[in-house]
């Protein structure tokens, strides 16, 4: 039996494997962020990647690919470059999801979960992915696109598969979809403190109450340490002020 | 009298690099650590108790009385672990706090994990938000560097390691079991309880899961006190809790108020329903908790105001959409998340979500009778309340309850042959000409 080169699992991958199992109690703990591993390495779930993973832990190939199969963003088929997600779940949808996400397969001429010819890109409708104040949403290689539209969609992918720069609109550059797996592995990529804070609608209601002068009530003593106070907390309390 | 909005999770979300240890502990932040290293862990399980904290995930279940289950005699260590798997249809709170805050749920789980006596944290966040792991990782490292976490904590003794553990992609791991399969590296599907967690969880031993929120109000209670927080909100709905409105609002967003504020109220601050429109139906905390209509804009969103109204305060996930949304169409996207979303493991929901897009998909199209109404509404009897989880029950709510409001919206399908409402019409671009 002969594997190709590109799919072995190399020497560093493999230790990195048994480091991300040496990060819990129970080894086999490890799976999911291996599988993200592999997926670094290898662009996708590889029958390679599975032994090597049940091989680690001492379980069974059946086992491995088991979990495998029952988690979406593990992939059995190539991903491109640019993992694009479309959110139309029933909000982002009704906003102009679904209208995005024809566009797309349109424009790319693609179905859903399938990679454009030249490999860049690969289209996949998503489920809620908890930015539902910024819908309609998209994602790239799991980085958030807020607020978007149509023809922002088109530009969007046509700039992802032109190389030109691309930024998430309240993260980094978009780095590959591989790079992406390797941070979801538990090895951080640097680029943490790109960004802003928050974006614009998660700050609307901060923004009205810094106008109102609105806030927390003060800890004042009255309040912290009040008649009847259980000793234990109450004392704890009273350190405050 | 509390004001209308109580930033306290949110209140440095405006201040540039707040994500940093150093932006943190400017504003005071790992002083309620050092506080609570200087307490007996049960005196904080007891602050977290009267402060009246109730789990910010969904369900609502006292915090502190969560943390008291966790038998102390059992030898086995003992486990923290955070389910940061925000994907409930609407949630979007958790996220945005761990992007903008990610030291104040560190921590919590510091104090938190201190109080239960656990030596070891998880941080279970979805795998498909790549930025906000980045945040929470790099959060982690810098309280290792500064000694907020590891072998004895700040000379206290204590030692905790956290790890961030990113899923992969799977609905179900918000289910607390689900999750601790999938922590264990195995395929999310949840356990038959009894036991619960606190007795056997990780590695079956004695373990609490609490959401990102609850977990991170954990420092402002040590902080400034449990009758400071229980000073804000309701009777029996303490505290303050993070609104997501999203939909059909001028201005979408997040506003962190004492619970009990109404929709109503939130409206108003988020600008109104958009221009020209109004409201038509919402859900209070997600797609599995019942639909609400313009009738509910006045109950207190807190657990009992809600619950009264026949829904659920859930995530506070408050969607709106306005009298341009098919009701069907909405139920029926839903619905086809269920379906996917089912784990499998038991046939109500593996069978019956399916069964439930079959007949709701025909009536989207205006193919049948009203009997399948009546069908489908059996079907949702058949499935409600009849698996190990809750995902079948939150799967049956948006039937149920469009159901229940809109029926004349359902028959307009059928008399239709169609649906009689114009999609384009309820997009964000629908009238900036983006849709030509």
């Amino acid at each position: 039996m002969t594997q190709a080169n590109d799919r072995a699992v190399d020497d560093k991958t493999y230790a990195e494997l048994q480091q991300i199992a040496a990060r819990y109690p129970e080894p086999r703990s490890g799976l999911l962020p291996m599988l993200h591993l592999v997926q670094s390495a290898h662009g996708r779930i590889t029958p390679e990647g599975i032994e090597a993973c049940a091989d680690i832990l001492g379980i069974s190939a059946a086992d491995v690919s088991g979990v495998a199969t029952f988690y979406t963003m593990y992939k059995r088929r190539p991903v491109g470059d640019y993992h694009v997600g479309v959110c139309t779940n029933t909000l982002c949808a009704v906003m102009g999801g679904d209208a995005i996400f024809s566009r797309l397969k349109d424009h790319l001429d693609v179905g859903n979960d399938e990679t454009t010819a030249d490999g860049k890109v690969t289209l996949e409708h998503i489920e809620c992915n908890a930015a539902c104040d910024y819908a309609p949403v998209m994602t790239v290689n799991w980085e958030f696109m807020d607020n978007m539209t149509p023809e922002k969609a088109t530009r969007l992918v046509d700039d992802l598969r032109s190389g030109a720069e691309v930024r998430s609109t309240r993260g980094p550059r978009i780095v590959t979809w591989r790079q992406a797996e390797r941070v979801l592995a538990g090895f951080p990529d640097g680029l943490a403190d790109e960004g802003p804070t928050a974006g614009p609608a998660s700050l609307v209601g901060l923004g009205i109450a810094r106008e109102n002068d609105w806030k927390a009530p003060d800890s004042s003593p009255g309040l912290v340490t009040g008649a009847g106070a259980p000793s234990s907390t109450s004392e704890s309390a009273e350190e405050k002020q | 009298m509390t004001d209308t909005l109580t930033p306290v999770l949110t209140d440095n979300w405006d201040v540039e690099r707040a994500w940093t240890l150093p932006s943190y502990e400017s504003r005071g932040g790992y002083g309620a650590l050092k506080k609570a290293l200087g307490m007996a862990p049960d005196s904080i399980i007891e602050a977290v108790k009267e402060s009246g904290l109730r789990g910010r995930g969904g369900a609502g279940f006292p915090t502190g009385m969560k943390w008291s289950f966790i038998p102390q005699d059992n030898p086995k260590p003992k486990y923290l672990v955070v389910n940061a798997d925000e994907s409930e249809p609407g949630t979007c709170k958790d996220i945005p706090l761990m992007m903008a805050n990610p030291h104040v749920l560190v921590e919590g789980v510091i104090i938190s994990s201190f109080a239960i006596r656990a030596n070891k944290a998880f941080i279970y966040i979805r795998g498909e938000v790549l930025h906000v792991i980045r945040r929470v990782q790099a959060a982690v490292a810098e309280a290792y560097a500064a000694g907020h976490l590891g072998q004895d904590i700040h000379g206290s003794g204590y030692d905790l390691d956290v790890v961030v553990h990113a899923g992969a992609g799977a609905y179900i791991c918000g289910e607390e079991t689900a999750l601790l399969e999938g922590l264990e590296g195995r395929r999310g599907q949840p356990r038959l309880r009894p036991p619960f967690p606190a007795v056997a969880g990780l590695y079956a031993s004695p373990t609490v899961i609490n959401n990102v929120e609850s977990i991170a109000s954990v420092p402002s209670i040590i902080e400034h006190g449990h009758r400071w927080f229980a000073s804000m909100g309701t009777e029996k709905s303490k505290g303050f809790g993070i609104f997501s409105l999203s939909g059909h609002v001028a201005n979408p967003g997040q506003f962190e108020a004492p619970l009990g504020i109404t929709l109503r109220e939130l409206i108003d601050l988020a600008g109104g329903i958009r221009e020209g429109h109004q409201l038509k139906f919402w859900t209070p905390g997600g797609s599995s908790t019942p639909l609400l209509t313009d009738e509910h804009l006045d109950i207190p969103l807190d657990f009992e105001g809600v619950g009264g109204a026949g829904s659920m305060l859930g995530t506070r996930a408050l969607q709106i959409f306005d009298e341009t949304t098919c009701v069907v169409r909405a139920a029926l996207r839903w619905t086809e998340f269920y379906k996917h979303e089912s784990c499998g493991k038991c046939t109500p929901c593996r069978e019956g979500t399916w069964w439930l897009v079959q007949v709701l998909a025909k009536l989207e199209q205006g193919v049948g009778s009203e009997e399948d109404l009546e069908l489908l509404l059996d079907q949702c009897d058949n499935i409600a309340g009849r698996s190990f989880c809750a995902l079948a029950d939150g799967a049956v709510a948006p039937i149920q309850s469009s159901i229940k409001y809109f029926r004349d919206e359902y028959v307009a399908h059928l008399t239709n042959g169609g649906c009689p409402f114009d999609p384009a019409a309820s997009t964000l671009f629908a009238t900036s000409g983006a849709l030509v």
